[in-house]
């Protein structure tokens, strides 16, 4: 009796130890994660400046957000330039994810050109910028001297000068940056795929095309979601290149007439040059219910064609 | 034979999109050893003689070796405490019955979820009241708590290691903090490597955090420094200088990736076998 009560506190004391364990993760994590989230949600219904008091203003900022024409124009910027990079980008991944899990082909260098197609991610967004931004000078660029060697074009192209190029030319960089990491995830799950189902399929003479069609796409469905979720919440925070790339490079007009101001932009402006910093965060809140809804909506109608 | 020519025309495009992805950072290489005036006459792949003429210009202007110091000293410590902590925090919630552990499960899988704008404000409203605005705490110690990392050493801990060996190790007497130094941590050491080469090359290409809280000139680190680029006009004027500071920047990371790929990429899939 005495035996088993001794072994009970020793128990006790063993599962004390995990909350000693986790003790500062959760300290700093309430510090410095949960508490700035919940400090943004309590200055986005105040009038702070940065400095001094917050006075609470209710819903005040929510409503000039709402009827702020600049933030849904940048917002608008910001779902333009990611919903072009997010078909390209995707369509890029799944194209190559079908060529390299194709059982007729075989091709072969898998893990080379994987490498190769992920460098891009790796490099820091505010290099990316200075390296295609001097790249894709309009006067000296090498990248239009190329395309006048080649005779594609017989003049130089502004690309990020005029409104008509800007944007598209952030769509196409960041697929550059971004392609790779979704093939590299759409390829694992082709891989985790239980090869039984293959076997079967093939033995019972099914085609290529129907073994994509009825195995690989219904059973890699939930992770393009898990690729197009992470890419919206991602892609309506971008900030790092069009913040890099639409000041004025020598030689061009500047910023094309606000087509490269983004939402998080639009975020930073307030909080941290104009310090109207609960304006900011009312920004920040908006931002984040949209992608919520955008999100729960993705999922309902993807979820549902799984049942 | 139809066969073999579409298999050579699929090689084709594999081998014309990784160009794509290569060209850029050769072109980068080959300018940053051209003359300004080269690189606006003319376009090519060979390299220039200029480089000296270029670094000259390039640290008359700023000393990126100063940033590059001061990305390591963000990076480094960061990336030890992300592994450290993750690591125990992981074994912990895997191995251990206490109160609250599927609460703080489910709450880190919210905050997986919730987009860093969100917090952005709120964590420079606090650095402000805790006097760390201009400093380097606020970037390196909040990585004690890096939620994605936990959630995933969770599930690495909790299929790599058996609850017998435990045991075995508390009957022998150990204590619990030297199973978790001696035992646990070896087992989990391939995925803390693979998590910790995601993390670090995360902390050295931060750009916004330590955009806003950084306000002196030397402490900046190296993306920001790179920013500070822009306003450069008489640089501007010399592109090969340029690109030489973006070169800079980038090989690090290039040489890294040589090595590390494996990993790597191991840690992107892993990412997508959550569910």
């Amino acid at each position: 009796m005495a035996k088993t009560g001794a072994a009970r506190t020793k128990k006790r004391d063993i599962n004390r130890t995990g909350y000693l364990f986790v003790l500062p993760f959760v300290i700093v994590f309430l510090v410095f994660s949960v508490y700035p989230v919940l400090r943004t949600f309590y200055l986005s219904f105040t009038n702070y400046k940065g400095y001094g008091d917050a006075v609470w203003t209710g819903f005040d900022n929510y409503i000039r957000v709402i009827k702020d024409k600049f933030f849904w124009r940048d917002l608008w910027n910001t779902v333009k330039i990611w919903g072009v990079n997010i078909i390209l980008q995707l369509g890029l991944a799944f194209l190559l994810t079908i060529i390299f899990s194709d059982i007729k082909y075989k091709i072969r260098g898998l893990s080379v050109f994987r490498a190769i197609f992920y460098l891009p991610n790796l490099i820091a967004a505010t290099s990316v910028a200075f390296l295609f931004k001097t790249l894709l000078d309009w006067k000296y660029g090498s990248f239009n001297q190329m395309l006048l060697a080649l005779g594609i074009t017989q003049q130089q192209v502004n690309w990020l000068g005029s409104v008509s190029t800007a944007p598209w030319v952030i769509s196409v960089i960041q697929t550059w940056m971004w392609f790779g990491n979704s093939f590299i995830v759409l390829m694992a799950a082709v891989q985790g795929i239980n090869k039984d189902y293959f076997e079967a399929a093939a033995i019972d003479g099914a085609g290529r095309w129907t073994v994509f069609g009825k195995i690989t796409l219904p059973l890699i469905r939930p992770i393009m979601l898990y690729v197009f979720i992470t890419s919206l919440i991602g892609g309506l925070q971008l900030f790092d290149l069009p913040f890099l790339m639409n000041g004025a490079a020598p030689g061009t007009a500047g910023e094309p007439s606000g087509s490269l101001q983004t939402a998080v932009m639009y975020l930073y402006k307030f909080g941290f040059e104009t310090h109207q910093v609960g304006y900011a965060s009312a920004i920040a809140y908006t931002l984040f219910f949209i992608i919520l809804i955008v999100s729960i909506i993705q999922f309902k109608t993807i979820g549902k064609e799984e049942d | 034979m139809a066969t073999k020519v579409k298999k050579c025309i699929i090689y084709i495009c594999l081998i014309a999109l990784a160009v794509v992805c290569l060209l850029p950072f050769l072109l980068m290489i080959v300018n940053a050893t051209r003359s300004g005036v080269e690189i606006t006459r003319s376009f090519t792949l060979i390299p220039g003689s200029h480089l000296k003429e270029n670094w000259v210009a390039l640290f008359d202007y700023v000393n990126l070796f100063r940033g590059f110091a001061n990305s390591l000293i963000v990076a480094v410590p960061a990336t030890i405490l992300t592994a450290y902590f993750s690591a125990i925090t992981a074994y912990a919630m895997a191995f251990y019955r206490f109160k609250g552990n599927k609460w703080l499960f489910k709450i880190i899988v919210v905050f997986m979820m919730i987009p860093s704008q969100l917090s952005l404000i709120g964590f420079y409203n606090l650095c402000q009241k805790l006097h760390m605005v201009d400093s380097y705490l606020p970037l390196i110690l909040p990585s004690i708590a890096a939620p994605g990392i936990v959630f995933f050493l969770r599930q690495y801990v909790q299929s790599t290691l058996s609850k017998a060996l435990l045991e075995a190790a508390r009957i022998d007497g150990a204590n619990e903090i030297y199973i978790f130094h001696k035992i646990v941590l070896p087992i989990m050491a391939p995925g803390i490597a693979t998590m910790s080469i995601g993390s670090f090359i995360g902390n050295w290409n931060n750009y916004l955090v330590p955009l806003i809280l950084l306000n002196t000139p030397k402490k900046m680190t190296l993306p920001v420094m790179i920013s500070t680029l822009n306003a450069a006009t008489d640089l501007q004027k010399n592109q090969g200088a340029i690109y030489l500071g973006v070169a800079i920047s980038v090989v690090p990371i290039l040489i890294v990736f040589c090595f590390c790929s494996k990993y790597i990429i191991s840690s992107i899939s892993a990412g997508s076998v959550k569910e």
